[in-house]
This record gives structure tokens, sequence and C-alpha cells, in this order.
């Protein structure tokens, strides 16, 4: 019986810094787990809408010019996005020429750690498959890691290829790699950026500011004043999530609706449903549900559906479960997109810049919504549930197999 | 099991808090719904006593969980009618590992903490490789029923609850925790050590292998689904008492240490404190646990039975 005492004392110490937790929740909140200024719902007393300080990515030029880039209309073929440019700079590259094809392309690839990477990586292995001209093509995996991707990029530069392309894993590490690439040989970026303008293009998709608005507007529109929405991301201090969160919030904060809470689940299923099962019972509703990527979409519809509520207005993405339980379940949803398209651009490009063809220095792609009136379009039931629709490989040979599709 | 007691006290109190908290808890569907939520952990828990209780670690459980999840979702690919080979599948996958990891620890005499977290990397690794880094195909809804379906995982908590309860009452559960005490002893005494442990470290696979076919159940396919799952597993026994290094300690604690765990978690949530702050309370509540256990020694009137593992 000795040993009694001390352990009920541990577990009262236990019990009493649970209580501590609890009893101190936005100094406790603020210092610990949210130290970017994208703070939890709970350091939120300084805003009414309950979305917390902006986030110090935020950029108002940026946010703005990629609003207003939703409503160009993008030049080149139109059924070929990945094609497409919006408002294009145009430059030289003559220098960079060279005749006769037999060309050997590389190109330093991120991570294939993820099912967008993984369909986009598809995807520009079948658009080298389709160009003759291109007789190597050697790519380095840095598996989600700076330093191998900057080790990568030095090996690469010393193999004689002919053009790099690079989607870089974070921004500013990746940098000095890229600039010292820029001495040797032509050097293409997409996806990411970086912190210098050597590359000949820059390649991605409008962004994440437009990302974010998609998918805010589209709530605030849906959901009636004073709704209850609850935004979900899936972790803090990453650019391209930053500007999506940051864009809806500047949405939100405009509109009448009232953010109960701003979680980061880390993209994990489990504790999405965890999540927004634990905000249904706490506010015994929820009118509309944002989300900085879809990946969990289906994970949080779940959640409505086990506890046997109507699922409100949601916010996914262009993957397949998410596309076919809108379609199965009818409901309020919108799907921005960060199109996997992006992964044919740069190879297209690299072609381009070897011939002596101009190409933009900025190379914006379209970024469509998928909305009720065009969701069949993009719904593919042959297709595997972790697909995301805007691939543009559709018509790219080993379609629909290569991708995971049954014919 | 009267050492027990402290645990289901803390347990009673934040069960009180979150139905103050959040009043659905009192019905019967949102109490069923936390239990439904807690069920793998549980489940994980009753596992890892088996393995701690005859004084070794399994630190495979999280990736073992992962390995599970994927590689049922890849081979079933939403086809319902693989339902049932690829969950007889995951359990023999499940009773191997734990399987190697025994006779790993017990025949080559490698610590336990070394081939656990040997087996984790060489799972994780494992699953990249095959996946290519990210989670493929879809489980069948005859498959997630087992986690999603509230009455489902509630009876599979409650088979296995009173399995671990009969399995410590048997003589197989007095040997284990001869063994975990004091292993020459043990030996002495006729107990086949070896056998012991590695049927320990099969019972934690068998655990964890259900674990994943509840937690696929509950959320589908993720590659993070095992996640730090090894630590919370290890956090819950502790919790509930069981001494790290064997020997002491009851099956029943264990298990509600677990559901102390996930209901700390929820009332966590419910307030609106960070997840991130999940990872903390884990740390305290293993240092606290474990340092609760050192400072009594000077207090004991009797000599401890059994030092021969923890002063060699």
């Amino acid at each position: 019986m000795s040993r009694r005492k001390p352990f009920l004392v541990a577990l009262a110490g236990v019990a009493l810094f649970a209580a501590a937790c609890t009893s101190d929740k936005p100094a406790t909140t603020a210092n610990q787990a949210a130290p970017s200024a994208a703070a939890s719902s709970s350091a939120t007393a300084s805003s009414a809408a309950g979305t917390g300080e902006q986030s110090k990515f935020f950029v108002q030029a940026d946010y703005d010019a990629q609003l207003a880039m939703r409503a160009k209309t993008a030049q080149g073929p139109a059924d070929k996005p990945w094609e497409q440019a919006i408002d294009p700079q145009m430059v030289s590259t003559s220098e960079y020429k060279k005749s006769g094809g037999g060309y050997h392309l590389c190109f330093s690839n991120a991570a294939v750690n993820n099912p967008w990477r993984q369909v986009g990586w598809k995807s520009m292995q079948a658009e080298v498959a389709l160009h003759k001209e291109i007789t190597k093509f050697t790519a380095l995996d840095a598996e989600g890691k700076d330093d191998k991707q900057i080790s990568d990029i030095a090996e690469l530069t010393g193999k004689g290829c002919d053009a790099l392309i690079v989607s870089p894993n974070t921004t500013a590490t990746l940098t000095p790699a890229v600039k010292a690439a820029c001495g040797k040989l032509p050097v293409i970026v997409f996806d990411r950026g970086v912190e210098t303008d050597c590359p000949v293009t820059f390649i991605n998709p409008i962004g994440g500011y437009a990302f974010g608005a998609d998918g805010a507007e589209f709530l605030v529109e849906k959901v009636p004043a004073g709704g209850k929405v609850l935004a979900l991301r899936i972790l803090p201090g990453v650019d391209v999530l930053e500007t999506r969160w940051s864009a809806a919030k500047a949405t939100f904060d405009k509109s009448q609706l009232q953010v109960v809470g701003v979680e980061f689940t880390d993209g994990d299923a489990a504790k999405t449903k965890s999540i927004v099962s634990d905000y249904l019972a706490r506010h015994g509703k929820l009118d509309g549900v944002w989300m900085d990527a879809g990946a969990t979409a289906v994970a949080a519809i779940e959640a409505f559906e086990d506890a046997g509520v109507p699922v409100p207005a949601v916010v996914g993405e262009d993957q397949q479960d998410f596309l076919q339980k809108w379609k199965q379940n009818n409901l309020t949803a919108v799907a921005p997109t960060y199109p996997t398209y992006q992964w044919r651009t740069p190879v297209i490009a690299a072609l381009k810049i070897l011939k002596g063809e101009e190409v933009p220095k900025t190379w914006k792609l379209p970024q469509p919504k998928i909305t009720a009136e065009n969701l069949d379009t993009y719904l593919q039931p042959n297709m595997p549930p972790l697909h995301y629709a805007l691939c543009g490989c559709e018509s790219l040979p080993g379609f629909p197999e290569t991708w995971g599709g049954k014919k | 099991m009267k050492r027990a007691l402290p645990i289901f006290a803390v347990l009673a109190a934040l069960l009180v808090a979150i139905a103050v908290a959040n009043p659905f808890f009192l019905e019967p569907a949102g109490f069923l719904a936390f239990v439904k939520r807690a069920a793998p952990l549980v489940i994980l828990a009753a596992g890892q006593y088996f393995v701690i209780i005859s004084g070794e670690f399994d630190l495979s459980v999280g990736s073992l969980v992962t390995v599970e999840v994927v590689v049922a979702a890849r081979l079933i690919d939403g086809d319902e009618a693989a339902t049932w080979p690829v969950l007889a599948l995951v359990i023999v996958i499940g009773l191997l590992v734990g399987l190697v990891n025994g006779a790993v620890t017990t025949l080559l005499r490698v610590p336990s903490f070394i081939t656990t977290l040997g087996m984790m990397l060489v799972l994780s690794g494992a699953v990249f490789l095959w996946t290519g880094g990210a989670p493929r195909g879809a489980l069948s809804q005859a498959f997630r029923v087992f986690g999603r379906d509230t009455l489902w995982s509630t009876l599979i908590l409650l088979a296995v609850g009173v399995a671990a309860v009969l399995i410590m009452r048997a003589n197989f559960g007095r040997t284990l925790v001869a063994t975990g005490d004091n292993e020459r002893a043990a030996a002495l005494s006729g107990v086949r050590v070896t056998r012991a442990r590695i049927l320990a470290f099969v019972i934690s696979g068998l655990a964890a292998a259900v674990a994943g076919i509840l937690l696929g159940g509950f959320a589908g396919v993720s590659a993070q689904v095992g996640q730090g799952l090894e630590f919370s597993a290890i956090t819950a026994v502790v919790l509930g008492g069981v001494v790290l290094g064997g020997g002491r300690g009851s099956v029943v604690a264990a298990m509600a240490g677990a559901l102390t765990l996930e209901a700390l978690f929820t009332l966590l949530n419910l307030y609106g404190i960070s997840g991130a702050l999940e990872f903390t309370v884990q740390g305290v509540i293993i240092i606290a646990a474990v340092a609760a256990g050192a400072v009594r020694l000077p207090f004991s009137l009797t000599p401890r039975k059994g030092d021969a593992h923890v002063a060699s």
C-alpha cells in the first residue's frame, strides 16, 4: 500500500496540468501551440469574426493580383490549359537555342509523397514520352528533404543536362542551389517558387489566394448570415497554405459569417473527423466547412453523416473521392483546384527554350474551380479515389491505367 | 486491482468534466461516439500491456497500424469481395510482425527497444517503397463498417477487453507477470520465459492489426494513420499504473489509462486547445508516472521484489 500515495500525488499533478490547460486557454494556445501569427481559433479575442490575426505571409499586392487574375482569359489553346498563360510577359530564349534535337532533360523533384505529386509526376513522364526530341530524361527525387534536393541539383548540373526543371521543396532554402544552377544551364521552376528571378520561367497556377478565396466566397454565398463556419487547415507556416487561409480570412472578415474555429488537421483523416465531431457536439450544428486542401474533405463529411445530421456547405478539392461523395449525396459544395496539369508545362517550356522560342517570364496557368454546374465533367468513376481530376492527362498515352484507372 | 483505483478516479473526473462541457456526452449516442473513437487506442494499450508487463517495449505498433491500413486499401481497392481475405491477411501480418519482434528480442537477445525501433523503421520504409510515398486504393464499405459503425467497434472493444482479462487470469498471465518481475526467478521455477515473451509480442502485433482495422474504418485511407500511436499506447499503459520494466500492473487499468488519455484529448479539443498540446500532455504524463514509481522507493517498507533486472 505504501506506493499508492506518491502515485496519487503524480496523478493529481497530471490532473492539475490538465486543469491549467483548460482554465487558461487563450494564453496557452497562443504561447505553445500556434506561435505563428496565423493563430488558432481560441487566440482570437482581437477579432470579431473569429479568424485571428492576419498571416505574416500575407502580401496585399499579390492578393489583389491573384483575385483579379481569376476573371482574366488565359491566352493559348482553350482545350489545353497546361499550355495557356495569363497575362504573359514573353522573354527571349535565343541564347539557350540548341538546334538538332537529342535533348537531355533533367528534373529535380521535391518529393512524390502525396497523391497530388504522384498524379503530377506520372503526367510529366507521359509528357516527356510524347516528344521524340527528348532522348534522355534524368529525374532525382529529394524525398521531401531540402538537403537532398540541394545536392540533387548540384549533381544534375554536372550531368550534361540541356535544361533543368526544379520543383522546389521549400522556397528560401532552395534559392541558392537554383541560383548556382542558373549560371550553368537554363532552369525552369514550377509549383513552389524560389526567391530569385534567375530561372528562365516560373510556372504555376494563379495561386493560394485565389484558391482560398474561391472556397470562402462560396460559403459566404451559400451560408446565411450569422451561420457558423469551421475552418480546417493542414499546418501553419507553409506559404502556399498560409496564402489560402489568409485570403479566406479576408473574405470571412468582410462577411456576416461566424468562424467558430480554425483548426489544424495535419492532413490526417482520423483527426479531421474527430475535430469536426467535437465541433458538432459543442455547437449543435455547423453551417459550413472551409478547408485549405481537400484531401480530408471526405472525412469531414463523414463526421456529419455519422452524427446523423445533414452535411452543410463544404469546400473540397478535385480528388475523385470527394467529387463522388458530392455527386452521390447531392452536396452543396465547391472544389477550388491547384491543377496537377501544371506538371506537363515545364517539359513544354523546356523544349520551347531549347528551340529558342519565347516563353512567359512568369507562366501563370488557369486555375479553374469545380462547381455543381461542371461537376459531371470532372467526375471520373473509373479513376481511383485519390486521383486528381485536373490532371490534364486524359489525352496522354497510357491513360487511364498509368494513373491507376480502369478502362 | 487496488493499485488501479486512482486511474479510475481520474477517468471519472475527466468524464464528468467532458459531460459538463458537452451535455450531449451523457446521451448514449454521445458516449458511444467517444467509445468508438477511443477503441483503437484502448486495444493498442491492451496489446502494449502484455509486452510491458513482461519487461519489454513495442515501439513498432504505430507504423504497423499504418502498414495494415495502407496494405488493406491497396489490396481491396474498393472491391467488396476482397474484404474478408484481406481482413485475414491483415491479422496474419500483425501476428507475423509480432512473432519477428519477439523472436529477435528473445532468441537473438536484441533489446526490445532496438528491435521494435528497427521494426518501426523497416515497416515505414517498406510501406514508402511499396506505395511510392502516398497511399493508393480504397477500403470497401464492408471493411470500414468495423471502425465506422458504433455498435461494431464497441463490440470489438468489449471482446478484446474480455479476452485480455481472461488471458491475464489464466496461467499464461501469471507466467508473464513473473517473467517481467524477475526473469531469472521465473525461469528457475519452470517458466518458459522466451515463449512467454514471444507470445506477448504476438499479442501486441494482433492488437495493432485490430486497431488498424478500426482506424482504417473510422476515417479511411491515410499514410499518417498510425503516427505517434506507439507513444500514445505506452503513455496509456503507464498512466494505468503499469510499471515500465514489467512485473506490476493490471490490464484493466492499462485500458482505463487509454480511455483516460482519450478523454483528456477530447476535453482539450472541446475547450478549443490545439492538438499540438497532445504531445506535451503525453510527455508530462510519462515523466510524472515514472517519477512516481521512482519516488516510491525510499518509502518502501518491504524490499521490492524482483529488482534484478532493474539493477542489471
